[in-house]
C-alpha cells in the first residue's frame, strides 16, 4: 500500500469513527441528518452521472452541466405554469401534470444538451485539451446569462405540487418528498445501468469510452454515440433539476455553479468515468455535506467539500471505484 | 507537435517588431492618458478607473505565465490575489488589534509589496507541489476548488480577518518625496516632502504603471530564458519535454509560483489603492475575467494579453455597468414606454455573462481549424519552409 493510499484510508477511517460516535450519542439527530443527506445526495448523484459519462467518453469536464441541471428546474417551473395545478394539496391535475412534465423536461434538456455539444464541443474535438474546457466554462456562463435574462437575479418559485404527507418516527421527521426523491433517483440510475449494460447503444458508448478510434473502426458512429451520451446525461440532469425544484421549491440562476461543482466532486470521488462510482459518490458527498452542515457548521461545508475534492485528486486521483489507467 | 514551435520561431522577428510598436503605443498612451482625461473631464475618476484596469493588467500578465507559457490551466487565480491583498491588509491596518493578536501592525507598503509577493508565491508552491503531477484538466479542477476555498476561509476566520465586514482603513503608501506637476491637478511643479498616496489617484496611477513596466521587462526576460523555453516545451508536449531532460515538476512549480507572485503584487497594490479588502472581491468571476483577458489577448503573447486585459476591463467594468443608463436614455429619446425601458435596462445588466460565454467560444472555435488541420495534414507545415529536406530543416529550427 502506497503512502497516498494509506493517507486516504486513515482520513476515511477517522471520519467514519467520528460519525459513529455522533450516531451513538445522538441517534435521533444522526438519522435525521442522514435522511436529509440521502435526498441531497440522490440529486447530486443524478447530476454527477452526467459529468462522469461525458468525461468517460470525451475526457471533457462539462462545466455547463450544472447549469443544464438548473435550467431543467427553470423549464419545469415554466411548463408547470400551463397546468391548473394546486399548491395546497395533491390533486389529480397535479399527478397528471407531474407525469407529463417530468419526462417533457427531461427530453427538452436532452435536446438542449445535444445542441450544446453540436455547437460548442464538436468543433473542438481535435483541439488542444484546454480549449473545450474553457469553452465549457463559457457555455456555463452563457446558460447562466440566459436564466438571468429570463427570470432575473432573485430566486424563482417552483410550484409545490407533491403530497405534503409526513410522519415522525421516534423523533425523526420524514415526508413523502424525501421518499419521492430517493425512489425516483434510484429508478433512473437503475434504468441507466440497464441501458448502458444491455442495449446496443450502451455497448457503443462503452466501446467509444474505451478507445474511440478502435470503436470507429468497428463501425460505430462516433458523433451519434457522443451526442447520445450528452442526451442521456442531460435527461438525468433535467430530472435532477425537476426533483430539486419539487423538493426545495426555489431555484436561482447561479444554483448550477455551486451544485455542479459539488456534483463534479462526487463524480471525482467515485472515480471519474465510472458510472456506479458517480452514483455512489453522489450519495456520499450528499451525506458528507449534510453531516458537515449540522456537525461542523454550514459555513464550513464548502471548505469541506472542496477540500475533499483536492484531497481525492491529490491522494487518489482514481477515486473510490476507479482503476489506475496509464496516461494516453 | 512541432507545428507551433516552428511557426513561432519562423515569425519571431516579425513578432518582435509588432511588440515594439505595441509597447511604444502603450507607453505614449500611459503618459498622455492622465493629463488628457483630467483636462477633458475635469476630474480624476477616469484615472482611478485606469488604475483599476492596471491591476487587472498585472493579473493578466501573471496568469499568462501560468496559462500561456506553461500551459497549466489555473481557474483559481483570484485566490492568490486574495492572499496578496489580505497579507497587506492585515499588516497595514488596525484589523489585528481587534483580533486575538491584540496588536495592530503598520508595516510599510514598500516592504509588504514584496512580502505579499513571496506569500502568494509560497501559496502557489504549497498548492502546486502536490497537484502539479496531475493532468491538465484535473489541475484546473484543483485550482478551481482552491479558488473557492480561499475566500471562504477569509470569510470564516472572521476573528482575524473581519469576515464579511471586510478589512477597512488600510494604510496608504508614503514616500519621502514626490514631484507634483500640472498632470496631478492644476498646481505648478513642486517637490512634496513626506508624500502620502491617499487621495491622489494620479500617484497610484504612476505606481501601477511602474509596476506593470517592471512586470513586462521581467516576463519578457523570463520568456527568452532557459526556463521560458522549458515552459513552452512542456506546454507543447510534456512527455517529450521530460525526455529532453526537463524536470517537469520543478519547472511547472516555478511557473505556478511566479504566476502567483504577480497576483500577490497586484493584491497588495489593490489593498492599498482601494483601502478595503473583502472576501467578495476575489470570487470565481475574477479568476474567469482574468482568464478571459488572457485568452482574448492570445495565450502566451505578452503584449496581446495587456491589450486583452485593457479591452475586457473597459467592456466589463466600464461599458456594461454604464449600459443600463445609456440604454434608458436612448430608449427614452426614441419614445419607448418607461416599462419597456426599465426591462431593457435590466436586461443589459448581466450581459457580461453572455459576453464571456461568446468570447471564450469564439476564441476557441477560431483556434480549432488550425489544430485539426495540422492533425489531419502533419506535413502541411513543411511546404512553407524554404529548406529542401525535412530532416535538416527540423534540425536547423531546433538549434536556433
Amino acid at each position: 500500500m502506497s503512502l497516498p493510499d494509506f493517507g486516504f484510508y486513515v482520513l476515511c477511517a477517522t471520519a467514519i469513527v467520528l460519525l459513529a460516535a455522533q450516531a451513538v450519542i445522538h441517534p435521533g439527530e444522526f438519522v435525521q441528518v442522514f435522511i436529509f443527506g440521502l435526498t441531497q445526495g440522490s440529486i447530486y448523484a443524478l447530476v454527477a452521472l452526467g459529468y462522469t459519462m461525458v468525461y468517460g467518453i470525451i475526457e471533457l469536464i462539462n462545466f455547463a452541466h450544472g447549469d443544464v441541471f438548473t435550467l431543467g428546474a427553470y423549464v419545469g417551473s415554466a411548463i408547470l405554469g400551463f397546468f391548473a395545478i394546486s399548491e395546497g394539496g395533491f390533486t389529480t391535475v397535479n399527478l397528471i401534470a407531474l407525469l407529463l412534465v417530468f419526462p417533457a423536461v427531461m427530453l427538452v434538456m436532452g435536446g438542449i444538451n445535444v445542441a450544446i455539444e453540436r455547437v460548442a464541443y464538436r468543433p473542438l474535438r481535435n483541439a488542444p485539451r484546454l480549449a473545450p474546457l474553457i469553452t465549457a466554462i463559457g457555455m456555463s456562463f452563457f446558460l447562466e446569462g440566459v436564466m438571468f435574462l429570463w427570470h432575473g437575479p432573485a430566486t424563482v418559485h417552483f410550484p409545490d405540487i407533491l403530497p405534503k404527507a409526513a410522519t415522525t418516527v421516534a423523533g425523526v421527521f420524514f415526508g413523502f418528498k424525501d421518499v419521492f426523491v430517493v425512489v425516483v433517483a434510484a429508478i433512473l440510475v437503475a434504468l441507466l445501468a440497464i441501458f448502458i449494460n444491455r442495449t446496443k447503444l450502451g455497448k457503443a458508448m462503452r466501446a467509444t469510452a474505451q478507445d474511440r478510434d478502435a470503436a470507429q473502426l468497428m463501425g460505430i458512429d462516433i458523433n451519434r454515440t457522443i451526442a447520445a451520451t450528452f442526451f442521456i446525461g442531460a435527461l438525468l440532469a433535467g430530472a435532477g433539476g425537476m426533483i430539486w425544484g419539487l423538493y426545495y421549491n426555489t431555484v436561482y440562476y447561479q444554483l448550477g455553479f455551486r451544485s455542479g461543482l459539488i456534483a463534479f466532486t462526487a463524480a471525482v470521488f467515485g472515480g471519474i468515468g465510472n458510472i456506479p462510482g458517480a452514483a455512489l459518490g453522489g450519495l456520499i458527498i450528499g451525506l458528507i455535506a449534510a453531516f458537515s452542515d449540522s456537525y461542523i457548521g454550514s459555513k464550513w461545508t464548502q471548505v469541506v467539500v472542496f477540500g475533499i475534492l483536492i484531497g481525492v485528486l491529490v491522494f487518489r486521483p482514481t477515486g473510490l471505484l476507479g482503476m489506475r489507467v496509464p496516461e494516453k | 507537435m512541432s507545428t507551433s514551435v516552428f511557426t513561432r520561431l519562423h515569425l519571431r522577428d516579425r513578432i518582435r517588431d509588432r511588440d515594439t510598436a505595441v509597447y511604444s503605443i502603450l507607453l505614449i498612451l500611459a503618459l498622455v492618458f492622465p493629463m488628457a482625461s483630467i483636462y477633458a473631464t475635469d476630474g480624476t475618476a477616469l484615472v482611478s478607473q485606469a488604475t483599476r484596469a492596471g491591476t487587472f493588467v498585472l493579473l493578466a500578465i501573471g496568469l499568462n505565465v501560468v496559462v500561456g507559457f506553461a500551459g497549466l490551466l489555473d481557474l483559481g487565480y483570484a485566490a492568490f490575489y486574495a492572499i496578496g491583498a489580505y497579507s497587506y491588509a492585515l499588516f497595514a491596518s488596525t484589523q489585528l488589534a481587534s483580533s486575538p493578536a491584540h496588536h495592530a501592525f503598520h508595516l510599510p507598503f514598500w516592504l509588504m509589496l514584496f512580502v505579499a509577493l513571496f506569500v502568494a508565491a509560497a501559496a502557489g508552491a504549497v498548492l502546486g507541489f502536490p497537484t502539479l503531477r496531475l493532468r491538465g484538466d484535473y489541475l484546473a479542477i484543483v485550482t478551481l476548488g482552491f479558488g473557492e476555498i480561499v475566500p471562504q476561509l477569509f470569510y470564516n476566520f472572521d476573528q482575524w480577518t473581519g469576515g464579511i465586514n471586510a478589512v477597512g482603513g488600510i494604510d496608504q503608501p508614503t514616500l519621502p518625496a514626490w514631484i507634483q506637476g500640472p498632470w496631478s491637478g492644476d498646481g505648478p511643479f513642486q517637490v512634496v516632502r513626506n508624500f502620502n498616496f491617499g487621495g491622489d489617484p494620479v500617484a497610484f496611477y504612476v505606481l501601477i504603471c511602474i509596476l506593470i513596466a517592471a512586470a513586462i521587462i521581467l516576463v519578457n526576460n523570463l520568456y527568452r530564458s532557459r526556463l521560458g523555453r522549458a515552459w513552452m516545451a512542456i506546454r507543447e508536449d510534456e512527455v517529450a519535454a521530460a525526455a529532453m531532460g526537463i524536470n517537469t515538476v520543478t519547472t511547472k512549480l516555478l511557473a505556478f509560483g511566479i504566476g502567483a507572485s504577480f497576483s500577490g503584487f497586484a493584491g497588495a497594490f489593490y489593498g492599498a489603492n482601494v483601502s478595503l479588502v473583502s472576501p467578495d472581491s476575489f470570487l470565481f468571476i475574477v479568476s474567469i475575467t482574468v482568464l478571459v483577458m488572457v485568452v482574448l489577448g492570445g495565450m502566451g503573447n505578452i503584449s496581446g494579453v495587456i491589450i486583452g486585459a485593457l479591452v475586457l476591463y473597459y467592456v466589463v467594468y466600464y461599458l456594461i455597468p454604464g449600459l443600463p443608463e445609456n440604454v434608458r436614455s436612448l430608449a427614452n429619446s426614441i419614445g419607448l414606454s418607461s416599462e419597456t425601458t426599465r426591462s431593457l435596462a435590466d436586461a443589459t445588466q448581466h450581459l457580461n455573462y453572455i459576453i464571456y460565454g461568446g468570447q471564450a467560444f469564439r476564441r476557441m472555435s477560431g483556434a480549432s481549424p488550425t489544430a485539426s488541420d495540422s492533425a489531419l495534414k502533419p506535413h502541411a507545415v513543411w511546404r512553407t519552409r524554404p529548406s529542401t529536406s525535412t530532416t535538416s530543416s527540423t534540425a536547423a529550427s531546433w538549434s536556433r
